[in-house]
């Protein structure tokens, strides 16, 4: 029998991983990657949470289309710039990208 | 029980895709392994009677993302990182993400949430019914949304027209 606790574990699991990655690498294009894993770990609790409890019947699912929506439309415009910061600054090493770093 | 056995195996998909995405050396790979992780989860939306989401992961993510990632991978250069994949404060990174994650983990532990039982999600029909009635302004939104990020990634990475 699962539980909300199992989902929310998992959940919290993706998210620290995540979190992780977005830390610790220094390809942009792999920041992005993690950034994708810690979206798909809101959904998770969202979807648990709207499984689990009888507040909103489909709030959960309906935000987790929202928030999918959104995170589609972050991936194009992110790659966009990365592409855009590749072809000017010849590199997609976040290091490098000091540009605007006081 | 059988679900549970499910859910352990889609979980297990899920967290080793996930630590494959931010443990491999090789970036082509790592798009793969995210692939694996969002499979998984899924496979956990399936359980959880969330259907249409499970579908939406799968065309999206997997037919639509995997792709448009491994696209702008190919486009810039592979070879840039001839050292260590990971920046020099890994470290802290990880006490951060293990700190997150214990934080969360013990505020879940003394919650109820033990005490939910599932229930049965909603039909397609009523999703769809619910997102075109009571969320139809916020869905506009997200269309425009949705249009003014095309016209942007278009206008931020055609060739030409920047300064180099």
């Amino acid at each position: 029998m699962i539980t909300l606790v199992h989902v929310q574990i998992l959940s919290a699991a993706l998210f620290s991983i995540g979190l992780y990655g977005v830390l610790a690498r220094r390809n942009a294009v792999l920041i992005l990657l993690a950034i994708e894993l810690m979206l798909n770990a809101v959904n998770v609790n969202l979807i648990g949470i709207a499984a689990f409890t009888d507040h909103g019947k489909y709030l959960g699912q309906i935000i987790a289309i929202f928030v999918i929506t959104v995170a589609a439309a972050e991936v194009g415009l992110a790659l966009a710039i990365i592409l855009r910061l590749y072809r000017n600054k010849g590199t997609t090493n976040v290091d490098q990208l000091n540009l605007m770093k006081w | 029980m059988t679900g549970l056995v499910l859910f352990y195996i889609a979980g297990a998909f899920a967290l080793g895709g996930a630590v494959g995405v931010v443990g491999t050396r090789n970036i082509v790979h790592a798009a793969l392994f995210l692939l694996v992780a969002l499979m998984g989860v899924a496979g956990i939306y399936l359980l959880v009677f969330a259907e249409f989401l499970a579908l939406v992961q799968v065309l999206l993510y997997g037919g639509a993302i995997i792709i448009v990632v491994l696209f702008a991978l190919m486009l810039t250069r592979l070879q840039d990182f001839t050292g260590s994949m990971e920046h020099k404060q890994w470290p802290v990174a990880a006490l951060a993400a293990v700190g997150l994650f214990v934080i969360i983990a013990v505020a879940i532990a003394r919650g109820r949430g033990a005490a939910f039982v599932q229930r049965e999600g909603p039909s397609i029909r009523q999703l769809g019914e619910s997102l075109f009635t009571q969320w139809a302004i916020p869905f506009e939104v997200a269309s425009v949304l949705l249009l003014v990020a095309l016209i942007g990634a278009i206008v931020i990475a055609r060739s030409g027209g920047g300064e180099q």
